[in-house]
This record gives C-alpha cells, sequence and structure tokens, in this order.
C-alpha cells in the first residue's frame, strides 16, 4: 500500500474488474476487465444500454451483486487506499454509507414497506454514531433539504403513502444524510419527471459542491451525462468502450459506438421528421461474445482486424481512451 | 384547412377514490386530431395523458363530454400502441399467431390462406424478415417486439394510431429505429398518429401539433415550433427547461431553478390556475381565476393569465 500521497490519489478505483457467473469449470463474464477511477469531488458517469453491465459494476463495489449466481470474478476495487475485494462483511459495513452510499433506480424495493420514513432515516442515522435527538432533527432537515413540501407529513408516511419522486427524495435524502465520500446513483431520476430530475440533479450539485463529495452516475441518459458530469466510460457488452471528458466525449467521440449513440438522438438540429440515424442489430449477449469486438456487427468502420482481435482501450488523446481499432481520424467521412 | 379525422369534445375522466373526493384524471379536454398528421402530447407523469390515450381509443368512456370520429373514419379504425411491447403481446402465441388472432377477430381476411398472406405483408411493413413470424416474443429484441405491436396495430387497416410512449421502455440505440418505421408507416399509408411522450426531443421531432397537459388539462396547444420555441405557458417553459439536452456547452450555460415545486392530481390547489403553485409568475387574478385555454396567435392557444396580457390580443374562441 503507498503512502497516502498527492491529491491525486482516487478515491474509488477498480482495477481489471470480471463480474459473471461461474459454474463448475465454466464461467460466463458479464463484466470484463472495468478499470476506472473516480477522485474526490469528481463526477463520473457510466452511459450504457440495458444488458451493458454497468450497474453489475457498481453494484460490486460494495458486493451487493446478486450472489449466487453473480459474483465478482477477478480484480480489485479500493476505496480511500482499502482494498474492498478483500473486505470482510464486517469491514464493508464501515464503508457502507458514510464512504459509499448508493440510490437505486426503484425505491420502492429498497425502502421497508412496513416503517415510517422517519424511523429509516432515524435508523440510518443511529447505525453511523448519531445519537437520537441529532438523528430526529437531522431527519426533518435532510427532507427538506431535498425538496419534499412537508417533511412534518413524510417523516411520519409509510412508503406506500408517498409517490415514485417522493420516495425516490426519500432515498436521497437516506443517502446524503450521512454524508458520503461517494455517492453512487444508479438511474436514480429515470422512473422521475423531468422537472423532479432537475430538482435532483441540482441538489446533488449543491451538496457535491459544499462537502466534496464524489458522484458516480449510471444512466443511459446522453442528457443526463451532458447535465451533470465531468467525466465519461460509455459499456457496451460487459466493458468498456470509451472514457473520456464529458465535453471531448460530445464534441468528439473516438468510439463508433458513441458517435452513433449520439448520432441516433433527435435534436433541435435534427430536421423535422428527416430519419434519424440507426444503429442497425441489437447488443451481443455479453456472456456469449464471439471472437473481435462486440461492436463489429453493428459497427459502419469496421475492417479485417476486427473480427479477428478485440480491441484494447488505446489512447485516443489527454485521458481518452476508445477500445476501436481505428482512430476517429481514419473513419471514412 | 386539413381535415379533421377524430376530435374529443369536452372530455372529462373521473375515477371514483375510496377516500375522498374522485379523481379527476382528465379534466374537460379538447383535442382536434388532422388526417395524416400528429398530434403529440407532454406532460408528466399523472397529467393524464395516458388517460386521454385510453378515451381516444374507446377503452375508456368518458364521465362526460365525447369522443368522435369525423368523416370516413370508423370504429375500430383507431388503435393502440403501448409502451412496454413484451406486456402487450401474449407470450405464447407466436408472432404470426398473434397477428392471425386480431386478422380472424376483426374478419380483416376471409380464410387461413389470406390469413397468412396478409400477416407478412404487416411483417413487411414493420420492416421484419418473414421468419420472425415463428417467434415468440421473448425470442425478440425490445425494438422488435415494439415492431410487432406496431404491425398488429396496423392488422385492422386503422386510420389513426394513438401511441402511448412507443419508445420510452426501449433501449437508446433501436429508438431511433422505431421512430423511423413510424414516420415511414405515417407518409406511406397517410395514418394520422396522437404520440403521447414524456420525451420532449422525440415529440418535437414527429409531431405537427403539441399539447402540453398539465392536471388533466390542455395549458398550451399550437404548432410543434412555436410551443416548444416560443411558449406562451410558463409550465410549458419550465418542461422545456428541465430536459437536459446531450450538449454539455448548451448545459453549462442554460439558466436553471424555474421548475418550481411538483403536486399531485390531489394537491390541486382549491381555486384559480393549476398550475399557481408553482408558477414563478403567479399573481392574485391567478389564485383567484382559472385561466381558459385562448388562442393568443393563430392556432397556438394557452391558458395562462399573464400570456394572455402580455400577448394583449385576446381571442375569444378557443381554439382545440
Amino acid at each position: 500500500m503507498s503512502a497516502p500521497g498527492p491529491a491525486r490519489e482516487p478515491l474509488l478505483s477498480l482495477r481489471g474488474v470480471a463480474i459473471g457467473a461461474r459454474h463448475r469449470r465454466h464461467s460466463a463474464e458479464i463484466v470484463r476487465g472495468v478499470d476506472l477511477e473516480v477522485f474526490a469531488s469528481e463526477k463520473l458517469g457510466i452511459v450504457g444500454e440495458s444488458g451493458s453491465g454497468k450497474t453489475l459494476t457498481v453494484l460490486s463495489v460494495l458486493r451487493l451483486l446478486p450472489d449466487p449466481p453473480i459474483k465478482l470474478l477477478r480484480g480489485n476495487i479500493t476505496f480511500a487506499g482499502t482494498d474492498l475485494s478483500h473486505l470482510d462483511e464486517k469491514g464493508l459495513e464501515g464503508i457502507r454509507g458514510a464512504g459509499i452510499a448508493m440510490v437505486y433506480q426503484d425505491p420502492m424495493t429498497s425502502l421497508n414497506p412496513l416503517l415510517r420514513v422517519r424511523t429509516q432515516i432515524v435508523e440510518t442515522l443511529r447505525a453511523h454514531g448519531v445519537d437520537k435527538g441529532t438523528a430526529h432533527a437531522r431527519c426533518r432537515e435532510v427532507l427538506a433539504q431535498v425538496g419534499l413540501p412537508d417533511p412534518r407529513r413524510v417523516e411520519r408516511a409509510y412508503p406506500y403513502e408517498l409517490s415514485g419522486g417522493m420516495l425516490q427524495r426519500v432515498m436521497i435524502a437516506i443517502a446524503l444524510a450521512v454524508s458520503p465520500r461517494l455517492l453512487i446513483a444508479d438511474e436514480p431520476t429515470t422512473a422521475l419527471d423531468v422537472t423532479i430530475q432537475e430538482q435532483i440533479l441540482e441538489l446533488v450539485e449543491e451538496i457535491q459542491a459544499q462537502t466534496g463529495m464524489a458522484v458516480v452516475w449510471v444512466t443511459h441518459d446522453l442528457g443526463v451525462v451532458a447535465r451533470i458530469v465531468d467525466k465519461v466510460v460509455v459499456m457496451y457488452a460487459g466493458r468498456i468502450v470509451e472514457r473520456a471528458p464529458t465535453r471531448q466525449l460530445f464534441a468528439r467521440p473516438s468510439h463508433p459506438y458513441t458517435l452513433a449513440l449520439l448520432g441516433s438522438l433527435p435534436t433541435t438540429a435534427t430536421g423535422h421528421r428527416q430519419p434519424l440515424t440507426q444503429i442497425g442489430g441489437t447488443p451481443p449477449d455479453p456472456a456469449h461474445l464471439e471472437r473481435g469486438c462486440p461492436f463489429r456487427a453493428r459497427c459502419p468502420f469496421v475492417i479485417g482486424r476486427c473480427s479477428e482481435e478485440e480491441p484494447p482501450l488505446l489512447d485516443r488523446g489527454p485521458d481518452v481512451a476508445a477500445a476501436c481499432w481505428r482512430s476517429p481520424d481514419e473513419w471514412p467521412r | 384547412m386539413a381535415e379533421i379525422v377524430l376530435k374529443a369534445i369536452d372530455v372529462v375522466k373521473e375515477y371514483p377514490s375510496p377516500h375522498g373526493p374522485a379523481v379527476l384524471a382528465v379534466r374537460g379536454g379538447t383535442i382536434e386530431l388532422a388526417a395524416a398528421s400528429t398530434l403529440g402530447i407532454v406532460g408528466e407523469s399523472g397529467c393524464g395523458k395516458s388517460t386521454l390515450a385510453r378515451l381516444l381509443v374507446g377503452l375508456e368512456q368518458p364521465t362526460s363530454g365525447r369522443v368522435e370520429l369525423m368523416g370516413e373514419v370508423a370504429a375500430g379504425k383507431v388503435q393502440l400502441v403501448f409502451q412496454d411491447p413484451f406486456s402487450s403481446l401474449n407470450p405464447r402465441l407466436t408472432v404470426l399467431a398473434a397477428l392471425n388472432e386480431v386478422l380472424s377477430v376483426h374478419k380483416v381476411a376471409p380464410n387461413r390462406g389470406k390469413r397468412r398472406a396478409r400477416a407478412e405483408e404487416l411483417l413487411a411493413m414493420v420492416a421484419l424478415a418473414p421468419r420472425f413470424g415463428e417467434r415468440y416474443p421473448h425470442e425478440l429484441s425490445g425494438g422488435q417486439a415494439q415492431r410487432v405491436a406496431i404491425a398488429r396495430a396496423l392488422a385492422v387497416g386503422p386510420e389513426v394510431l394513438v401511441l402511448d410512449e412507443p419508445t420510452s421502455a426501449l433501449d437508446v440505440s433501436v429508438r431511433a429505429e422505431v421512430m423511423n418505421l413510424l414516420t415511414r408507416l405515417q407518409d406511406e399509408l397517410a395514418l394520422s398518429y396522437v404520440f403521447i411522450s414524456h420525451d420532449l426531443a422525440m415529440v418535437r421531432h414527429i409531431s405537427d401539433v403539441i399539447a402540453v397537459m398539465y392536471l388533466g388539462k390542455v395549458v398550451e396547444s399550437g404548432p410543434y415550433e412555436a410551443v416548444l420555441g416560443s411558449p406562451f405557458h410558463p409550465y410549458t417553459r419550465a418542461l422545456a427547461e428541465a430536459v437536459p439536452v446531450p450538449d454539455p456547452e448548451l448545459e453549462a450555460s442554460r439558466r436553471r431553478g424555474a421548475v418550481g415545486e411538483a403536486i399531485s392530481l390531489s394537491a390541486e390547489p382549491a381555486s384559480g390556475c393549476p398550475y399557481h403553485p408553482r408558477c414563478p409568475l403567479a399573481e392574485d387574478l391567478c389564485r383567484a381565476q382559472a385561466p381558459a385555454l385562448l388562442e393568443l396567435r393563430p392556432g397556438h392557444a394557452a391558458a395562462c393569465h399573464v400570456a394572455a396580457r402580455a400577448e394583449a390580443r385576446l381571442v375569444s374562441d378557443p381554439c382545440l
């Protein structure tokens, strides 16, 4: 373990992470070779479609994979100098919450339906050593902070009495109550209305500016990515196919998949009712990949090498890497 | 003026509630759909847009008001396509069997041979190879399943398709494919669409006319460019501002914070404009009296006292 070094020590780092199911001698890898780093007060976006492995990747951090059958097969996960992949359950308890807090897409399944909202928030705070009186005061404070209109009513409510948007804000309130150093948010606003989403994005930014909390935001929505994160990794078929600072990713994508995704969205520049750029085909099953690049069947820039060898992440400029044999300069116009 | 194919006049849909007063999901909406055009309906969850869709196709009967099919359009010529294709397809029927069922129930084709031919024609229309006919829903991708759902809706030769969030359940990379299919089919078959979505970018892309709903009422309507480009209603503006756009430069320069607090249906204010508790422009008049939907510019209507005064050219004839 290196000495607690300069400021550029990542808060969270994943090295060579592979996730999948192992059955006797067979293993099916759903996520492969994932490397990522998040620094304090940085906002990282993980973008991908359903089945790309983005959720499994973040679930592996706090060992929340549905094991069995799915587990971390290989790789190292380090948080603030602690190796999480070898930490026991007790050690992980110390990280969950104040170290890393998670918010999931579906708040209904993450709250206890039999307990009032207040009980669940106070319980979380008490588990982090906050005394009872302070916990109750803090509970109302965080509910107000996430923009819930009537905190006194909300804290007495049972989950079924609240709307999806309100519940998601309760979940975010619980996550933020203990001032985590890192917030991992897995599609937390996907089920919400855009105006509520905007409130939550503003709230996260505000808290981040105050506390220097780092954020990992998992989403399929490129608008949200453009709105909130500093840097992005794009996942496809279980691996990272591009990493880049946000502006760079949108201005000059380095992987054909990123280019195609951006091109398929209607914008104000797209002609009204004009055909959108389609990405033909469907993503492959990451557990049953053939030789070569997993995107090649859908790629407009495919060359001979793509069916023989899977490209590693190749440097395409400062802080930019893409898993494509061809640099964007070589793509046919 | 284009021919009107479908008209909802003062439709109100009320659902009884076990506690307290009935829930008014749609309250007095009037909507017109012109032939071979697309009416986009946007709004947030609970605004009544899905209820309106069900009223338009006759899956629900309005509590008051009526839905009229105009001219040549007969009952059954309005079809609905749902958000999630997998939950709207029978998992135990192959694609061909599903299409067959519709064709025989609606007596579209007289015998098996004709039905089979028509089913294959429908698959071709949605650009699916004949081999997909033998597949079950679980063997289809989301995009393919939505194509099948569209083919099934087309089976009866409809004039109007009501599309309720047709791309929202699909992966980003297949949404473009479904959108392109919809615009192509509309051009080929002169279909009229009611396109309901919370995805403003998609609605803008396909719609000729857009209606914005808030708490069961249309609060703004007009040509798509006018409604989204120069909205009258503060709610339309808030909605358009809240949608993050896939452009970091633009996002960095946008002014935020006009969104206001969301309220649930039951939290509708006792008097005045339903939007006034969230509205940054609300004044005494807004708290006292509900604004009517007024045509403030030709074809472009809004229900807002402030916008109406600013526009100053009041036409008392509510359009749409």
